[in-house]
């Protein structure tokens, strides 16, 4: 079991906790950039073997959380149209859009299927060729490449029922729009080590360079994330601004060659609007020239659906890192895993949901807790 | 006895008119009797079921009755470890076992769709036949209903099961104390993973198979052993989390568990990893959880890891006043966190 357990070491984590415990002298504002580590710091219970200056601010990292709900409700009218097939990976099944998500349209007869691989639906597309198979293509760079791999078999196949609905979105952009925001309290980022892996990290030294902010690539287990911190915070505390690799076993400084060659090939740069944080520039990738025959937005009349969020949900702050969520007045309320007012309290990446799910311990006050129902 | 293998189960003349199940078999009529005559009564055997009543008439049992019933859909139908026949058994024994009582006789109730092959429906009995000699039940009713092709997943079991509780057992979901003890009967999630292992689309190699298995020798033993056992549960659907949130809930207790010493196939950790799942919330079918008194706890597990189903059986927390209703963990790195009630299906994440 070599690459799980030991990268959950107790005695391992006791000693990079009081490294940290050790170096650290006021008060810092640490993000982890990815979904994946939120959930699993919260998982762990990392939060709690930080010293109280070190403070974990969750970031905007959670494809299911960022993806607009413009696009989830143009998802819902596209998977509705009579003869479509509809694939998704299961987390974006129970996103809110407007007034329902994908299990409601799956609920009433659309044919809505979990899949694991968008390769699973260029398959589907193939055996129903009298239907139209659409793919949900969600995700940041780590999912980029086997989406971008799906349209280009679909093309060499010239497989006319297959399309996708592409919300990419990309990292650097969302790091330098936190810290441009003025309520910006952030002043070091874990980079998110699977995103490296597939870009590499040549594109953080000038993030880094222009806020002067320390920038360390890290993994996704306990003490993946607690060396990932422990580097940061010495760097705050050295008044250094690096852009450090904690992830090496992974991740290279160039990255994946021929996956940014297959991204490269099928996708474009384009503004995106990130759900609770609004239009970021150039933080999104589309299909470009001739892959545009497969763009589901394309293929089917959606473009005219109005969309609105609950004006209740402040999740924006959240992925912001200005509000954690436990100090949102409608979590756990009127916002739970079950009647969610917005994304982050459904994916298991999100921030709302994980602190819903493994920390309401943190969230109430650890020794005395009590359960709400 | 009939030989029971699959291998050796071969449809007898008037079944191969028909390779697959078509609607007639549930119609009541000729091709029904011939499903019954050929297939169910050569497996099932047995006294009660022989005289094809409307009902199956059974001799006065001592003790209360314990009565409980469940449906069984899994897609695919067989998997590695088990087979949909074999979980309806085992299933509705364990139900029946985890409640005190000495599980006794079965209902069988087969929806099947038109279409199905009858050299499927043959495994799928004959695993089922084989299960109840397992646990030493008899099946001793049934029925058979066919729909139309495209209207069932192949072949749906629901089975009822009545046993006796004898006099001086008492164990409910409602009765853990702190101080308790939690025990686990051995490794969780496998369950789960050998069906997800298999499922079109998610096919990964892997040697997780079901632990779809009778508890109710083991528990035999267990009261034998510790008849002062307050609760036990089998964590099904919702796995582990389910259980231990339910026994929280329902006793007004908090629960405190060492993930570290919960058991974990290696396999089956790290295919959850994999898709984002959790082992805590993935389904067992040849699982118990018990709760018992601390100074019983040893002697308890002592008695489980002489039983073939409980090698690994091992304690992994305790029952407290702290934090009513809620299951807290403390992790391998050592945080705490709550372990959730299982909303619906877990869903695979997108990274």
């Amino acid at each position: 079991m070599r690459h799980l357990t030991e990268f959950r070491d107790g005695a391992l984590a006791r000693r990079l906790t009081s490294e940290i415990r050790a170096a650290v002298t006021r008060p810092w504002a640490v993000m982890e950039v990815c979904g994946g580590q939120t959930h699993s710091v919260i998982r762990h219970g990392i939060d709690q073997l930080l010293p109280p200056e070190v403070e974990l601010v969750h970031g905007p990292g959670c494809p299911v959380c960022v993806t607009p709900v413009e696009l989830i409700d143009k998802a819902l009218a596209i998977a509705a149209t009579p003869g479509v097939l509809f694939c998704s990976f299961g987390d974006m099944l129970r996103v809110p859009g407007t007034r329902e998500d994908l299990f409601a349209v799956k609920g009433r007869g659309a044919d809505v299927r979990v899949v694991y691989s968008p390769l699973d639906a260029v398959r589907l597309a193939r055996q129903n060729p009298a239907r139209q198979v659409v793919f949900f293509a969600v995700g940041f760079e780590t999912t980029a490449p086997a989406n971008a791999m799906a349209v280009h078999l679909a093309k060499r196949l010239a497989l006319g029922n297959f399309s996708m609905l592409v919300s990419h979105v990309l990292v650097p952009p969302a790091i330098d729009a936190v810290m441009s925001s003025p309520a910006n309290r952030v002043r070091a980022f874990l980079a998110a080590g699977h995103v490296c892996s597939v870009m590499g990290f040549h594109q953080y030294p000038p993030l880094a360079e222009k806020y002067r902010v320390p920038i360390v690539v890290t993994g996704f287990e306990p003490l993946d994330l607690l060396d990932g911190i422990r580097r940061a915070v010495l760097q705050l505390e050295a008044g250094t601004h690096a852009v450090e690799n904690a992830y090496p076993r992974v991740v290279t400084f160039d990255g994946n060659r021929p996956a940014q060659a297959m991204l490269a090939e099928v996708f474009e740069e384009t503004d995106r609007a990130w759900r609770g944080i609004g239009v970021i520039p150039r933080s999104g990738w589309r299909l470009r020239g001739e892959y545009r025959a497969f763009d589901a937005e394309e293929r089917f009349a959606v473009g005219d659906i109005r969309s609105s969020e609950s004006p209740r949900c402040r999740s924006g702050e959240v992925l912001r890192g200005t509000l954690k969520p436990h100090q949102c007045e409608a979590f756990g309320t009127t916002c739970t895993p079950r009647t969610p007012l917005g994304a982050t309290m459904v994916s298991s990446e999100g921030a709302c949901a994980a602190y819903f799910n493994y920390g309401r311990l943190v969230a109430l006050g650890t020794e005395c807790a009590t359960c709400p129902t | 006895m009939p030989d029971l293998t699959p291998d050796a189960w071969t449809c007898p003349l008037p079944l191969r008119d028909y390779p697959h199940v078509v609607l007639g078999h549930g119609g009541g009529g000729r091709l029904s009797a011939d499903l019954v005559e050929h297939l169910f009564l050569p497996a099932f055997r047995n006294a009660a079921l022989a005289p094809l009543g409307d009902a199956a008439v059974l001799p006065p049992a001592s003790g209360r009755l314990a009565f409980t019933t469940d449906s069984y859909v899994v897609r695919p139908l067989f998997f590695p470890g088990g087979c949909v026949g074999d979980l309806a058994v085992n299933g509705t024994v364990n139900d029946l076992a985890v409640s005190g009582a000495t599980p006794l006789y079965l209902s069988a109730g087969f929806i099947l769709e038109e279409g199905l092959p009858f050299a499927d429906l043959g495994r799928i009995v004959t695993r089922m036949a084989a299960a109840a000699r397992g646990a030493g039940v008899t099946v001793v009713c049934g029925d058979t209903k066919v729909v139309d092709r495209g209207h069932g997943d192949g072949c749906y079991i629901t089975t009822a099961g009545v046993g006796v509780v004898p006099d001086g057992v008492n164990v409910g979901v409602h009765r853990a104390q702190p101080g308790d003890a939690v025990v686990v009967s051995g490794a969780v999630g496998n369950h789960g993973m050998a069906v997800l292992s298999v499922r079109a689309g998610l096919e990964f190699e892997t040697q997780i198979a079901s632990d779809s298995a009778p508890l109710s020798g083991l528990v035999a033993a267990m009261l034998a052993a510790c008849p002062d056992l307050r609760a036990m549960r089998d964590p099904t659907r919702g796995g582990l989390a389910a259980t231990l949130n339910e026994i929280a809930t329902r006793s007004g207790v908090g629960i405190e568990i060492d993930e570290t010493a919960v058991p974990v196939d290696d396999e089956v950790r790290a295919a959850c990893d994999l898709l984002g799942l959790d082992p805590l919330l993935v389904a067992n079918e040849g699982k118990l959880v018990a709760v018992v008194p601390p100074d019983s706890a040893n002697r308890l597990l002592t008695v489980m890891r002489r039983h073939p189903l409980g090698t690994r059986a091992a304690v992994i927390g305790t029952i407290t006043d702290q934090h009513p209703k809620v299951v807290v963990a403390r992790t391998a790195v050592g945080g705490r966190r709550v372990v959730p009630i299982p909303l619906g299906e877990q869903l695979p994440r997108i990274c």
